[in-house]
């Protein structure tokens, strides 16, 4: 049974195999595929048209997949594997381990946003960006730049009150616990986690920087926290929705599983701690 | 995954029209500055045109045909002649694929985002 930990839990064997198995899916050539059907998503997903990746209900099943999907690969390569989280309420400052050289390696240098340090700094070699919006091919970072603060607990369990999963109109308009989580409406979490972080974090390309995998892993811990908070409130929409994916219909790009389930995600994986 | 591919190819075509079109859009602005006082169709501040130079590079903004983008922004934004994918969120707010998870008031505003962001770099053309 997979069990994803904190990340500043992991221990130094941990974060070694962690990265080794990030930089031989990179070397495949398997990673660059998840950055790519992220970024058709983020193209795609609109306000007032088909939406599924983002922007809607299925924010957060739709990540689900997609990381359990990316965890499957990783495990496919070192089966001792799991994904960490980062509580970014926690470790808020870009002195946290988790910017260590051992392990993501820190901010980037104020000329060009440069990672200058750890396994994933363009100088290793080990990690060209590939699937880009433009012309530089080498991994950037901001920390704290474009805004200052990480979100605090406390704005955080302020959302993990909102006893309704989502509402109408189902978009980056919505009151409710999705569109609060996801950021476009209030104190903002997940989507001003991305902007913190700067560099392609920011950009529709946000998974060519391995923390994406361990900010949605600790959003995905929220939704899991969330529903143990609220046990009588469903996904919504439950049926006939335009555009958006209701709980019983299928997800692309995969179009064999549904919200529906994925409510549960201790079948494919528990977390250290609740 | 077919409707990636759809949304592949449509996003090739895009990027062709793209290239077609940039001088073209280039020289309407230059002979019809009047389009600017307009704006956009449906009168709202936010779309009218706009052409600039900022921070060295040029940035142009006009509302499309009929709104036919193929992700329906019905607005099309450029730095130096290549497009930068934009869309509007439901609040009339801006956000473009270079600063996706922070919205900015119009899409000129995006366009100078982007062009912080960009620290000189081309955009590569979105598929």
């Amino acid at each position: 049974m997979t069990t994803r930990k904190n990340q500043a839990t992991l221990t130094a064997e941990e974060k070694r195999r962690f990265v080794d198995a990030l930089i031989a899916l990179k070397r495949s050539g398997r990673y660059d595929e998840f950055v790519t059907t992220h970024n058709a998503f983020i193209l795609g997903d609109t306000d007032n048209g088909e939406r599924t990746g983002h922007r809607s209900p299925s924010f957060l099943p739709w990540h689900r997949r997609f990381l359990l999907e990316f965890e499957r690969a990783l495990q496919s390569v070192d089966s001792t594997v799991a994904l960490p989280y980062w509580d970014w309420t926690a470790d808020r400052t870009a002195r946290s381990s988790l910017w260590a050289p051992d392990f993501l390696g820190g901010t980037g240098r104020s000329r060009d946003g440069r990672v200058m340090d750890g396994p994933f700094a363009a100088s290793t070699g080990n990690w060209p960006i590939n699937v880009r919006i433009d012309g530089r091919t080498y991994l950037r970072r901001s920390l704290g730049s474009a805004v200052r603060q990480l979100p605090t607990r406390a704005e955080v369990d302020s959302v993990l009150a909102m006893s309704t999963y989502d509402m109408a109109p189902w978009n980056s308009a919505s009151d409710g616990f999705r569109n609060h989580l996801e950021g476009w409406r209030g104190v903002n979490l997940h989507n001003r986690v991305h902007v913190w972080v700067g560099g392609q974090m920011g950009t529709g390309v946000s998974p060519n920087d391995p923390v994406f995998w361990l900010h949605h892993a600790f959003v995905d811990k929220l939704w899991a926290d969330w529903q143990r908070l609220h046990p009588n409130s469903a996904y919504l929409p439950a049926a006939g929705t335009p555009n958006v994916v209701d709980l019983n219909e299928t997800m692309k790009p995969w179009d064999d599983t549904t919200p529906a389930a994925l409510l549960d995600h201790t079948p494919h994986y528990t977390f250290d701690a609740a | 995954m077919p409707d990636i591919t759809r949304r592949h190819a449509l996003g090739a075509a895009a990027a062709l029209a793209v290239t077609v079109g940039a001088p073209l859009t280039a020289a309407a602005a230059d002979g019809h500055r009047s389009h600017e006082e307009h704006g956009g169709h449906d009168g709202h501040q936010d779309l009218q045109a706009f052409d600039e130079v900022y921070r060295g590079r040029l940035i142009q903004g006009h509302a499309t045909e009929g709104g036919g983008h193929h992700h329906g922004a019905g607005y099309a934004v450029f730095v130096d002649g290549a497009e930068l994918h934009v869309m509007r969120n439901a609040d009339g707010s801006w956000i473009s694929v270079v600063s996706h998870y922070s919205p900015v008031p119009t899409p000129r505003a995006a366009a100078r985002a982007a062009v912080d962001e960009l620290q000189g770099a081309r955009l590569v053309p979105f598929n």
